[in-house]
């Protein structure tokens, strides 16, 4: 694996990498003849060496790339020579005509590659291949996925990964990748690839001209896991490998028990904030879990260390438990309270934003936590909202032209608000559905901006968005009730393409429609086709059924048959008159339920059970549906397709009626990956899978588990349940009941009106008070002004607005700190 | 009476109610048999009359107007005097939005007709007057409104029966001397009755009604004008260029509407004579109490003013009269005047009602105005509503409720109480859950127009349904009735209320304030209680405050203290959309009230809480939980989960249980430091 021929060149990583830095503008190519050259070579060394004709002109472009060349490779050990063929020369390397001399690269005197002058363009692109030839064992190129795969498990537990992607071989970023690969190429495994799928594999969205990752995987110690990925966010320079990865090699998370002030680690060094998560004795382990945690996220933004305010010599603000330090030198420290971990993360985040984009505007930076935006719909539409969608594969509908419109043709529209988040979300699903359908529906997608067409909105009585609605030609418009996605509309569209219910007029129909031959293309979105099956003179059932399948209409297919004849299909399914049929066209099976005196709404009821399967895969979609059964849930986590043994076994279960009490399901860690984040919740750490779990949901929210020792068998669960049953098992946790409350504070203005009024009795002017409020300040201090802080003056729950003088407390202890300090 | 014949003096012809009260019918007027009878009667045919009308209309009541014009508006076909209208009609605002675009358009009624906006009637930013009583006329006519024109109600009295809706009838009695029988009287008639001073020498003063419009009458003449207002500037503006000089003079200092931001006050377009005054050319305006006054005309018909005081001194000539210059050499209007112009605004004209309807006017500080309550009843006689400019008493120089673009959504509000009322129709409301608050108020405070133009006087509420997980919401209610409010419109206050209002900065306006002043903007959401230009305002209270509460409130307050309140700050466009300027922080402050989270979360998150938790957040539970979740298209997806999907969650349930612990003992602590995410640690 190792190489070790090299290392003995890595003189000292200091100096190398202060060669690197420090371009040499010496120009000193030696020449010799092709003699002179070979016996100078000495064992293990390497060199570079041009053969060219002597009579060959004395400058060229390559010749000019080659001297500049010269003292980067010398750093790294590689001496270049020019050498001059004479004509007499009979040395193989010497070319036989002019344009076909080589470079070629020796160790010692074994020839290692030799390079066409036109792939050493340039600088960059010769020591690129130099070093890329020389460093053969310690940088892997990849093409495929799969080798990266292999590459990746074999150094679990084991060493980590620096992985890059460069357009090309030669450009300035393999070489700055291959100058880092000199330096830490036997620390780490290097990998390099040219693909973009492999770069595709792992996540990464916006391509650019290169990219650079570090794998965690020497702590990976469980090779079913992922090797955790950084990504280098700067760009790919020599400069900034170096940095990003000395921060990769600093320690995670280090406890510290001094004065964030005096703190000093690399991360300080290179520029980068630091984070202080403040910790108590008594906490100390919950909180090393969230500043790990915090860690990771930050890694390559920022230092975490944990704060042992216990062991500090020094106050620290009450409530603050989060303190953050920004690189530059003299910077104040701030003491904050945020409510939230994903609060530290954007700070940093934005804190960096700032400093990138405007840097001497400090003020800015006051604005306090509450303005981060913690709604995740708010936040990605924001984030998006340079994005240019294709708005024009939608019709836009104005007030005058929408009635023309929904009667001219079969329309959907969406009425939504330019300035609602989730609406626009949802625009954008819809707009996806638009590309999908794009010249191949009938039904014409149609939008309304509500904010523009208010009255519009009022008088289609949508009143808040999103709302989609179907208009067809003589029927009264239908609301879309189902999941905002596109997937889901689509469905509701293709299905609304045919009438509900079908009228079928034959047997020989009704037995096309039952085997799902009737409409093929419709049936992947609708698992079951449903018949009523009727004779001529029942006017009532067949309307009750009529309003049922209209009710059904855009989830499921429905067809009718009430002719004469209807008792050949009736004969033929066991069934009575009036009869429902639902054929399950996956299992090709046709079950027939009796209808007599059902109204429109129980049969409604019977379709909705009917679609329900006794052991589904649950995913993020259908939940809702099997939450209403209002049974604890019997879950088998899967990564990827379910074991067909285990699935044979729970179903024997089901038809024994053992699991009645519970709703049996299983979930498919690959098509639903938010699974992880519910077992961590589960297990705190990612158990070994498959792993079976019931979770009483609707009463206490016990979370019990299958013990993981055991084997999968229709025994084991029996008797496990029976034991569930019994009480005789533990739970493993159970799942937090409280209410969702405000994840935030909200401006106290109550307040603020209140001191502004008791200030100045007579006169309100704002502006006075401001200034008061900063000469009082100033005067506590002066004493310290590296010492800014977060006043979190402004941030009280409403519940404690009045005359609660909490605040008025804290904001002493406040000002005590500061002189402390 | 004597009141009635100082009326037929001066008023204009056209404005004037004959005369013609017949003893004997008067007597007479029977109740149920006799006259005919309408549920409603609306006296007036101006704007006010033809919007309720348009409400009573739509609403299939039984009503009638009554206008002693044969046609609707006839105030507009003589005023103003100049002709041009100084409400705006603002026809592009760059906006779609038509509730939008009413906010700039002062002239337009309600209606459901696109065609009866004035901009089609006038392209001229301050229209002409005519063009009005062409647009009212249309509007009558295009909306079949029932109006009896020619028929001048001459007398109104009341008539107790227990059977009627409000325990009397209102018997109106027109110029043929034929009674009408109402249930509900409809007073729109405006004000007409030019306002008089009483002081020696007024005779020789001509009234802004009759005097000459125009300006070569002027010319090389010395003018004083009585009166401040912007009628007094308008005839001012008129002969600026042709008199020698012109003195104005008044009571009170001007008062400017773009400092005070009350439409009734001079606007700009009116104010030349300011110019040239401060520009030393010789205009010029001086303040007295008219009341003291006498004018003299001396024997070359020049006019001189004098003290009141003078003339008491016993019986002297025209040309021996003590003049203040006499003792006071410097005396300001010590120049003779050629002519003297009152222009000094319209009162109320009372003289219609019997005493029986006891409907009076406000004291010494509001004559102009009959007395009424905050739902636009009068305080007099139970049934009887006063509509229109007659109604401004109730935000006199505050909002727009004396004029068009102000009170159409008043007299909408009184029809939306007649409705209650009298035929059980509950206020319109809308009903939603509790995750659709934010995007209510959001879209209310973008686009109304009425809370916009009825700033402080309407409001909209959002009532709280038990258990808060839904809410009614209510638009544009008399936000002085609060305490009333479930009474009057038939809705409850369950479990507390949000008033969403409209303000400006507290101290911001005033006929002495300087609106230009450096820093008067605010910018930043945290000093948002400090803005000054109109902004919204939202009051949180937990239950409806008391009648007491809502009229002892603070002084500058326009409603009673709340147990919170949350401004959105101010917004140069008005455009109170911004995500995280505006959006964001109106929504913590609900939470804060509600104590709920209120964001909205992807499908994927609500999946996540449903299987992690046994209480879904609001938008989970009303969306997700009934299929109807948000899945999120697949680009905003995948970013989410490079950012570590889903965020902010977990940490929630256990801050409850740390704050107990806290130091001071609430749950506001914030507590140690941060909890375990328990979850998401792995997902990078």
């Amino acid at each position: 694996m190792m190489s070790s021929g090299f290392s003995i060149y890595r003189v000292g990583i200091s100096f190398v990498m202060m060669c690197i830095f420090y371009k040499s503008a010496v120009d000193c190519l030696s020449e010799l003849s092709p003699q002179k050259y070979f016996s100078t070579l000495q064992p293990g060394k390497a060199s570079l060496a041009y053969f060219c004709q002597a009579d060959s002109p004395r400058t060229s472009i390559f010749l000019e790339e080659l001297k500049e060349a010269v003292k980067p490779l010398q750093d790294f050990g590689i001496s270049v020579t020019k050498v001059n063929c004479v004509k007499e020369e009979t040395s193989r390397y010497c070319g036989k005509e002019k344009d076909l001399m080589k470079v070629y690269l020796f160790r010692g005197n074994i020839l290692l590659r030799e390079f066409p002058t036109d792939t050493l363009f340039d600088v960059n692109a010769i020591i690129a291949h130099v070093l890329f030839a020389l460093l053969f064992n310690e940088v892997k190129y990849l093409t495929t996925v799969e080798d990266l795969q292999n590459i990746e498990n074999s150094l679990k537990g084991r060493a980590n990964i620096a992985f890059s992607y460069v357009r090309a071989i030669g450009t300035p970023e393999h070489r700055a990748v291959m100058e880092a690969a000199f330096v830490y190429g036997t620390t780490y495994q290097f990998v390099l690839t040219t693909e973009i799928a492999l770069l595709e594999s792992i996540g990464t969205e916006a391509i650019e001209n290169a990219h650079f990752y570090f794998f965690h995987c020497k702590q990976v110690l469980d090779l079913t896991q992922q090797c955790r990925r950084t990504l280098m966010e700067q760009p790919l320079t020599t400069l900034n490998v170096h940095r990003f990865i000395k921060i990769m090699e600093a320690p995670l998370l280090t406890e510290v028990a001094e004065d964030p002030q005096q703190v000093s680690t690399i991360h300080l060094q290179l520029g980068l904030p630091l984070v202080f998560i403040v910790s108590q004795q008594a906490t100390r382990e919950a909180d090393r879990r969230t500043a790990e945690w915090v860690a990771w996220h930050l890694l390559g933004k920022a230092g975490v260390l944990l704060l042992l305010r216990d062991s500090l010599e020094m106050d620290i603000p009450q409530h603050s438990n989060v303190v953050f330090r920004k690189a530059e030198e003299g910077a104040p420290v701030e003491f904050l309270v945020l409510h939230d971990i994903d609060l530290i993360i954007s700070r940093v985040e934005s804190n960096t934003y700032i400093e990138e984009i405007q840097e001497d505007e400090d003020e800015d930076m006051e604005s306090p936590d509450m303005d981060i935006q913690d709604d995740e719909v708010a936040e990605t539409v924001y984030r998006h909202r340079k994005t240019q969608l294709p708005l024009e594969l939608t019709v836009e509908l104005t007030e005058e032209t929408f009635n023309a419109t929904v009667v001219a043709s079969d329309s959907i529209v969406l009425f939504y608000a330019g300035w609602q988040a989730v609406s626009m979300a949802f625009l954008q699903s819809y707009i996806d559905l638009a590309i999908k359908l794009k010249g191949t529906s009938t039904m014409l997608l149609t939008r309304v901006n509500c904010a523009d067409w208010s009255d519009l909105c009022t008088k289609q009585n949508v009143t808040e968005f999103p709302v989609v609605k179907m208009y067809k030609e003589g029927k009264h418009p239908v609301s879309y009730a189902g999941m905002l996605g596109s997937e889901d509309l689509l469905k509701f569209i293709l299905l609304n393409r045919i009438s509900c219910p079908v009228n079928i007029t034959s047997v020989q129909e009704a037995e096309e429609y039952l085997s799902g031959e009737s409409y093929k293309d419709l049936v992947p979105y609708s698992s079951v086709s449903v018949l009523g099956l009727f004779s001529p003179n029942m006017t009532t059932a067949k309307e009750d059924f009529t309003e049922a399948a209209d009710y059904l209409r855009g989830c499921v297919i429905t067809g009718i048959y009430s002719e004469e004849d209807a008792l050949i299909l009736s004969n033929k399914y066991a069934a009575t008159l009036p009869a429902l049929l639902l054929a399950r066209h996956k299992e090709g099976e046709v079950e027939s339920i009796p209808l007599a005196n059902s109204r429109a709404q129980d049969i409604v009821q019977i379709v909705t059970n009917a679609l329900l399967e006794t052991f589904p895969e649950i995913t993020v979609k259908n939940l809702p549906i099997y939450l209403r059964l209002q049974k604890p849930l019997f879950i088998l986590f899967s990564d990827g397709s379910i074991n067909p043994q285990y699935k044979k076994a729970i179903l024997t279960l089901v038809q024994e009626k053992h699991l009645d009490s519970l709703t049996p399901c299983w979930l498919n860690l690959k098509n639903t990956p938010v699974g992880r984040v519910i077992l961590q919740t589960y297990f705190d750490a990612l158990p070994p899978l498959p792993c079976i779990v019931v979770v009483n949901l609707h009463s206490g929210g016990q979370v019990f588990v299958f013990p993981a020792e055991q084997a999968i068998t229709e025994q084991n669960i029996l008797s496990w349940l029976k034991k569930l049953e019994a009480g005789l098992e533990s739970h493993i946790t159970i799942l937090p009941a409280q209410e969702w409350k405000p994840p935030l504070p909200a401006y106290d203005f109550l307040s603020m009106m209140d001191a502004a009024a008791s200030q100045h009795p007579t006169r309100k002017e704002p502006k006075c008070t401001k200034e008061t409020n900063v000469q009082e300040n100033d005067k506590k201090q002066h004493e310290d002004k590296s010492t800014v802080r977060k006043e979190p003056t402004e941030t009280l729950r409403i519940k404690h607005w009045n005359r609660s003088n909490w605040f008025k407390e804290g904001e002493k202890s406040f000002k005590h700190d500061n002189k402390e300090l | 009476m004597g009141l009635l014949a100082a009326t037929l003096l001066w008023g204009p012809p056209g404005l004037l109610l004959t005369f013609a009260l017949h003893p004997a019918l008067c007597s007479s007027a029977a109740p149920t048999s006799g006259p005919p009878h309408r549920d409603y009667c609306v006296l007036g045919a101006g704007p006010a009359g033809l919007q309720m009308a348009y409400f009573l209309q739509r609403a299939g009541r039984d009503y009638a107007v009554f206008e002693r014009a044969p046609r609707p508006g006839s105030f507009f076909s003589r005023y103003p005097r100049h002709r041009k209208l100084i409400s705006i009609n603002k026809r592009h605002t760059g906006k779609a939005n038509a509730e939008f675009n009413l906010r700039h358009d002062w002239n337009s009624l309600l209606s459901h007709d696109p065609r009866l906006l004035f901009r089609h009637y006038s392209s001229a930013y301050f229209p002409d007057a005519s063009d009005m009583v062409r647009y009212l006329g249309d509007f009558a006519d295009r909306l079949g409104l029932h109006v009896l024109y020619n028929t001048t109600i001459a007398h109104v009295t009341l008539n107790k029966d227990r059977q009627a809706w409000n325990g009397h009838y209102f018997i109106l009695i027109d110029q043929m001397g034929h009674a009408h029988q109402c249930s509900v009287l409809l007073v729109a008639t405006g004000l007409s009755v030019p306002n008089q001073v009483d002081f020696p020498g007024y005779e020789h003063v001509e009234g802004y009604e009759s005097v000459s419009v125009d300006p070569k009458d002027f010319e090389g003449q010395n003018v004083l004008i009585l009166g401040r207002g912007n009628s007094a500037f308008e005839t001012a503006e008129n002969i600026l260029g042709v008199t020698n000089f012109i003195h104005m003079l008044s009571r009170s200092r001007v008062r400017l509407s773009w400092a005070t931001h009350y439409v009734g006050d001079l606007r700009a377009i009116n104010n030349g004579l300011l110019d040239t005054y401060q520009l030393k050319s010789l205009d010029g305006l001086l303040e007295s109490d008219l009341t003291d006054l006498a004018i003299v005309k001396d024997h070359e018909g020049k006019f001189h003013v004098t003290l009141k005081f003078f003339l008491e001194e016993g019986n002297q000539t025209a040309d021996t009269i003590t003049l203040p210059q006499d003792d006071n050499d410097n005396f300001a209007m010590r120049v003779a005047y050629d002519r003297v112009i009152r222009c000094l605004g319209w009162n109320f004209d009372f003289s219609i009602f019997n005493k029986s309807l006891r409907l009076s006017s406000g004291g010494e500080f509001s004559k102009k105005y009959p007395l009424i309550k905050a739902s636009y009843e009068s305080k007099g006689s139970r049934g009887l509503f006063v509509l229109g400019t007659a109604s401004h008493s109730v935000d006199y120089r505050k909002s727009a409720g004396g004029f068009i673009h102000g009170f159409r959504y008043t007299v909408r509000a009184v029809h939306r109480l007649l409705e209650h009322r009298h035929h059980s129709v509950a206020w319109p409301s809308t009903e939603h859950p509790v995750s659709q608050l934010t995007s209510s108020i959001v879209r209310r405070v973008n686009e109304a127009s009425g809370l916009y133009q009825m700033f402080g006087v309407l409001a909209d509420v959002a009532l709280l349904k038990e258990n808060a997980t839904a809410f009614e919401y209510l638009e544009e209610f008399p936000v002085q009735m609060l305490a009333q409010l479930e009474s009057i419109t038939g809705r409850r206050a369950g479990r507390g209320l949000f008033v969403i209002n409209m303000e400006y900065g507290r101290d911001f306006s005033g006929p002495d304030k300087d609106v230009f002043f450096y820093d008067r903007s605010v910018g930043h959401t945290g000093d948002a209680w400090q803005s000054n230009f109109l902004h919204p305002v939202i009051y949180y209270y937990k239950g409806l405050p008391t009648e007491q509460e809502v009229r002892f409130r603070p002084a500058n307050w326009a409603l009673p203290r709340p147990t919170a309140i949350h401004h959105i700050v101010e917004d140069f466009l008005t455009d109170w959309t911004a995500p995280v300027g505006h959006i964001l922080p109106l929504r913590r402050f609900l939470e804060n009230c509600l104590d709920t989270d209120l964001r909205s979360f992807y499908a994927e998150s609500c999946f996540l809480f449903a299987l992690t938790h046994q209480k879904l957040p609001p938008f989970c539970q009303e969306g997700y939980l009934r299929t109807q979740g948000l899945m999120g298209a697949e680009n905003l997806r995948r970013r989410r989960v490079e950012r570590g999907l889903p965020r902010g969650h977990a940490s929630v349930g256990r801050h409850r249980e740390d704050g107990g612990q806290g130091p001071k003992g609430g749950p506001l602590v914030p507590g140690p430091p941060l909890q375990p995410l328990g979850g998401n640690k792995e997902e990078l």
